[in-house]
């Protein structure tokens, strides 16, 4: 295993938003470089060596991204990424089963794409349920049996939420599914290559993975559609043929063989870092919680990932707290940040209350992140927490003893 | 997102923090917002014998835009009489401080907090001077 080290300049910010992407491990970059310059076939050329060795260099990489998850290399198919594999998986089997089934399962937590995939199949007529979830952010599996009908064709669940990095319960889910004989789609761009994930024993019959996410490259994703039983899809991008008719398009052959390795060091290397994370996590929240009163984790800290946290700072609003700590990559729950003005959906979901959710902030732990970083991240959050309680009006009042709820507020 | 200069300054040397006493007859104080919508400004002022804003304070939860509105209006209203400073405009406030679109609404909350606090004052002092209460 190559050294964890620093790859960030010293003039650049401390980088603790690795759910929203990773930078690429420099090994995969290694792998990558040939295949932008002298290895330059079209993998899809059948009648020389330029692109046989392209052909070679995907299908190896193939193998590499079924190995981490369990599955056959025949059941991959590369896309463009997570979002593109979430639009293909839920309209590619809500489509290709319409006639007989209509309707689909989701939860309200999970990423934009797959949310608003299901809006347009709203739109065409199909059935969607989006079931809550508990207040640890996990889905209650009763709630799930008692959605199904024999109406239902798909559920798709998230396995790492991308806000909160909580891990739902996916063998229980999948064995469920299969009982019931409904696909059980999962969007794995946070999960592959942080947790084990095995397509047999969790009965998955979809799953979606990101590049970007497991320290590979950006524009490249993979998704996973079981052979056996067979999942049928209806294609959204018509062309070449590519893919097994699912997927039309020249693979990227780069990107590609980026996804294969950073899925195989993934692999090596997933227990030897989940333990790592999983110390700087812990020591990030005692530092914390050692200066600071009145800090709530979001989302279950037991069934999740090591790389994540979600802290409300309670009386401190997130932007402001985010303009302060210059010096620290993170981002916000708080709505302030977007357009929206709403607060987190995810956050809302689990019953945080709003001036919780605007609280709150998303720290990234990832494989280039030192104890260093994590401790000047805690002096940081530290000072300016205490600055901005310092300046709010609700830190005085509660240290008054006024209870917030008992005033009237004037929402505006 | 970009923010100005003046907007930066104001949010990592806010103005006149702190708080004066809410029970004190020449003390208005403005609270307004709500923590379920992200901002909750307070605002006061302290009205000398002249009639002059004398001192001002303020506390905000909110974000950067927000903090930097209410410091802001702290500087603005002293020196200044009630009726003076009853005439702060939220678009005095945004432009001054070059607020993005999204955060004009901060200004406003500014403008509202100003007025809450001049209401306060006079509702106070209606009490104890019926007289003066006409002005």
């Amino acid at each position: 295993m190559t050294a964890i080290t620093q790859i960030r300049r010293n003039d650049q910010p401390i980088y603790l938003d690795y759910q929203a992407t990773t930078p690429m491990d420099p090994r995969v970059l290694e792998v990558m470089m040939p295949y932008f310059t002298h290895k330059f076939g079209n993998p899809g050329s059948r009648s020389h060596a330029y692109g046989w060795e392209a052909e070679e260099a995907v299908e190896k990489a193939r193998g590499q991204i079924a190995k981490l998850i369990g599955a056959d290399e025949k059941e991959v198919i590369y896309t463009s990424g997570a979002t593109e594999s979430n639009n293909l998986a839920i309209r590619g089997v809500a489509e290709f089963y319409k006639d007989r089934k209509n309707h689909i399962i989701t939860t309200v937590t999970e990423h934009k794409c797959v949310l608003d995939t299901c809006r347009h199949l709203e739109q065409q007529g199909f059935e969607v349920t989006y079931l809550p979830v508990q207040q640890n952010g996990l889905l209650d599996l009763d709630v799930l049996r008692a959605a199904i009908t024999d109406k239902t064709v798909l559920v798709s669940v998230m396995a790492v939420n991308n806000e909160i990095g909580v891990i739902q319960p996916l063998a229980e889910i999948g064995k469920i599914c299969r009982e019931r004989k409904v696909f059980f789609h999962t969007d794995a761009a946070q999960a592959a290559g942080k947790i084990p994930l095995d397509v047999e024993a969790m009965n998955i019959d979809l799953m979606s993975i990101s590049g970007h996410k497991i320290y590979g490259p950006k524009g490249i994703g993979a998704l996973y559609v079981r052979r056996k039983p067979r999942v049928r899809l209806v294609a959204m991008i018509y062309g070449g043929g590519q893919e097994r008719g699912f997927r039309s398009g020249t693979l990227p052959t780069p990107l590609c063989v980026g996804l294969g390795e950073a899925c195989e060091i993934a692999m090596k290397e997933m227990g030897v870092e989940a333990k790592r994370l999983a110390k700087l996590q812990e020591r990030m929240l005692k530092g914390l919680r050692a200066k600071l009163t009145d800090i709530v984790v979001n989302g279950d800290l037991e069934q999740r990932i090591p790389g994540n946290l979600n802290i409300s700072f309670a009386y401190v609003e997130g932007e402001s707290l985010m303009m302060g700590i210059k010096n620290l990559s993170v981002s916000s729950g708080s709505a302030c940040t977007s357009a929206s003005l709403e607060p987190s959906y995810v956050l809302r979901a689990l019953g945080v209350e709003e001036e919780m959710a605007h609280t709150s902030l998303r720290i990234g732990l990832g494989r280039f992140t030192t104890e260093h970083e994590v401790d000047t991240a805690v002096d940081e959050l530290v000072r300016h927490v205490t600055k901005l309680r310092e300046m709010s009006p609700l830190w005085e009042m509660a240290q008054e003893g006024i209870d917030l709820k008992s005033i009237e507020w004037a929402a505006h | 997102m970009a923010y100005s200069e003046k907007l930066i300054d104001h949010y990592e040397n806010p103005r006149n923090i702190g708080s004066l006493d809410k029970n004190a007859e020449d003390v208005g104080t403005g609270l307004v917002g709500a923590p379920a919508c992200g901002d909750v400004m307070k605002l006061q002022i302290k009205v000398g014998p002249d009639g002059l804003i004398e001192d001002a304070k303020f506390k905000t939860f909110g974000c950067g835009s927000a903090i930097a509105s209410s410091s802001l209006v702290t500087e603005w209203v002293k020196g200044k009489t009630i009726d003076e400073a009853e005439t702060i405009k939220n678009t005095d406030i945004a432009r001054h401080l070059a607020l993005p679109p999204v955060k004009i609404h901060c200004s406003v909350l500014a403008e509202d907090a100003i007025k809450a606090a001049i209401a306060d004052y006079r509702a106070k002092a209606q009490k104890e001077e019926p007289k003066e209460a006409a002005e």
